[in-house]
């Protein structure tokens, strides 16, 4: 059986599972499709929080910011799961105990105006878009790599699913499915995770492995990271290049968005209790955890792979770089959807990746 | 629940957010952010420790901040005896 095919099995048959909860868990009445009847246990509540914010720039994007950011992508994990605390201690029993659909409710009945209602609906709609946007286009780029089809079509593809199961179920078919999703989702993600750092550190959980000894090198993960990275002109990997104001801002920035997402909220309203909306925040926050924490070392670990593939030999040598006509076969692929190029500057047939715009490294990289 | 009961459930409740914060503003703004040169200095393993605060430690104490509120919070409901059932 040819990766396709066994593609097409594996995608087909979780969204088979997708629509056949939808049509189990279908809506029946106005409260089981916007709140789920108010019947779903906090933990799978906060299975389906987790599945529902871990969206695209989590799952497709995070680690691999990360890995070129260092620690400046610090932000993303402290900002995006410190946002959590503030959901749980401000938001989300306050609005459970008020008990109803939508936060624009809430504001109309806190300020007793149609008005203000308006207002927040107009919010909402703003924020979802804008949140869409982005996920669609990860939509996007994940089908047109695994279907090997255009970007566009991937969309529209990813899209028609979707529309399927949450008219069909509401907000029960959507938190069920969102279970079944998180299950899927945090196994594709840790396990390569795992196998990626028993073969880096002969660790296999990653947050261990993250602060690892590098296996038969006696030297870490990270210590070695910071030493091969500066050797090719690039800022430490645990420095980072932004200044402590920056990082502070953005950290706080990222947090109280993350408190204020309107999808994440609602999640609060389909709880049973307000004990079960404090806890079911600490469940939510524990499975992202599970993501969040792994993220960082697969980060550092695909840094160090990668640079180490492009760069087996000494740096500046003429043979320490990878042969183009050798590159792996990632790379082939990741070329064919265009997200990935190569510009053989000084065309001599291999690839560089050195920091150009670092005076100290400019005579190396330029030769 | 007498008046006085009601403001003391409050500023209980107040008192427990209050500390929470402060723990979720020490652990990351203040390891992860502020003092991370500084703690940077002591190892963890293979990590540095404003390093390991910043990509690892802050999230463990953000999700066992959540799990220690939402117990002291059930604990103050019971004891003001406003708990659901």
């Amino acid at each position: 059986m040819s990766l396709q095919t066994l593609t097409y099995i594996v995608v087909g048959a979780s969204f088979a599972l997708y629509i056949g909860i939808a049509i189990w868990s279908r809506a029946h009445t106005t409260g089981d499709f916007y709140i789920a009847g108010k019947s779903v246990s906090p933990v799978a509540n906060g299975m389906a929080t987790a599945a529902d914010w871990m969206s695209a720039a989590s799952f497709i994007s995070m680690a691999g910011l990360i890995a070129f950011l260092g620690y400046d992508g610090s932000v993303y994990l402290m900002g995006w799961t410190g946002g959590y605390v503030l959901l749980a201690l401000f938001l989300a029993p306050y609005l459970r105990k008020f008990g109803k659909f939508t936060v624009p409710e809430f504001i109309a009945e806190r300020y007793y105006s149609k008005t203000a209602r308006i207002v927040a609906v107009i919010c909402l709609i703003f924020i979802s878009f804008t949140y869409v946007a982005g996920q669609m286009r990860g939509v996007g780029i994940v089908f047109s790599r695994f279907l090997e089809v255009d970007v566009t079509v991937g969309l529209l593809i990813g899209m028609g699913i979707v529309f399927v199961y949450a008219v069909l179920g509401g907000m029960k078919g959507i938190t069920y499915t969102q279970v079944a999703q998180y299950c899927v989702l945090i196994f594709a993600y840790t396990v390569p995770a795992i196998f990626i750092s028993i073969q880096i550190t002969g660790n296999a959980i990653p947050q261990f492995a993250f602060g690892s000894e590098i296996s038969g090198a006696g030297v870490s993960l990270l210590d070695k990271l910071d030493d091969i990275v500066t050797s090719l002109g690039f800022t430490q990997y645990t420095g980072g290049t932004k200044s402590t104001i920056d990082i502070f801002c953005i950290t706080l920035a990222l947090m109280v968005g993350t408190a204020g997402l309107p999808h994440v909220i609602v999640r609060f309203f389909t709880v049973p209790k307000v004990r079960d909306a404090r806890i079911s925040a600490g469940y939510a926050l524990l499975f992202i955890a599970i993501l969040y924490t792994t993220a960082p070392a697969v980060g550092a670990m695909a840094r160090y792979n990668l640079v180490n593939t492009i760069q087996p030999g000494e740096v500046g040598a003429v043979d320490g770089n990878l042969v183009y006509d050798e590159r792996p076969d990632w790379m082939h692929t990741w070329q064919q959807t265009g997200l990935l190029s190569f510009d053989d500057k000084n065309g001599d047939g291999r690839i560089q990746w050195y920091n150009d715009s670092n005076p100290d490294f400019a005579p190396t990289a330029a030769d | 629940m007498t008046p006085e009961n009601r403001a003391a459930y409050w500023r209980a409740n107040l008192q427990l957010v209050f500390g929470c914060l402060v723990v979720w503003f020490i652990c990351s703004y203040g390891f992860g952010i502020l003092l991370v040169d500084v703690l940077n200095n002591v190892r963890l393993g293979g990590f540095q420790l404003g390093f390991w605060f910043a990509q690892q430690g802050s999230i463990y104490i953000f999700v066992a901040l959540i799990f220690f509120y939402a117990w002291r919070m059930n604990q103050l409901d019971q004891k003001y005896d406003v708990h659901e059932d």
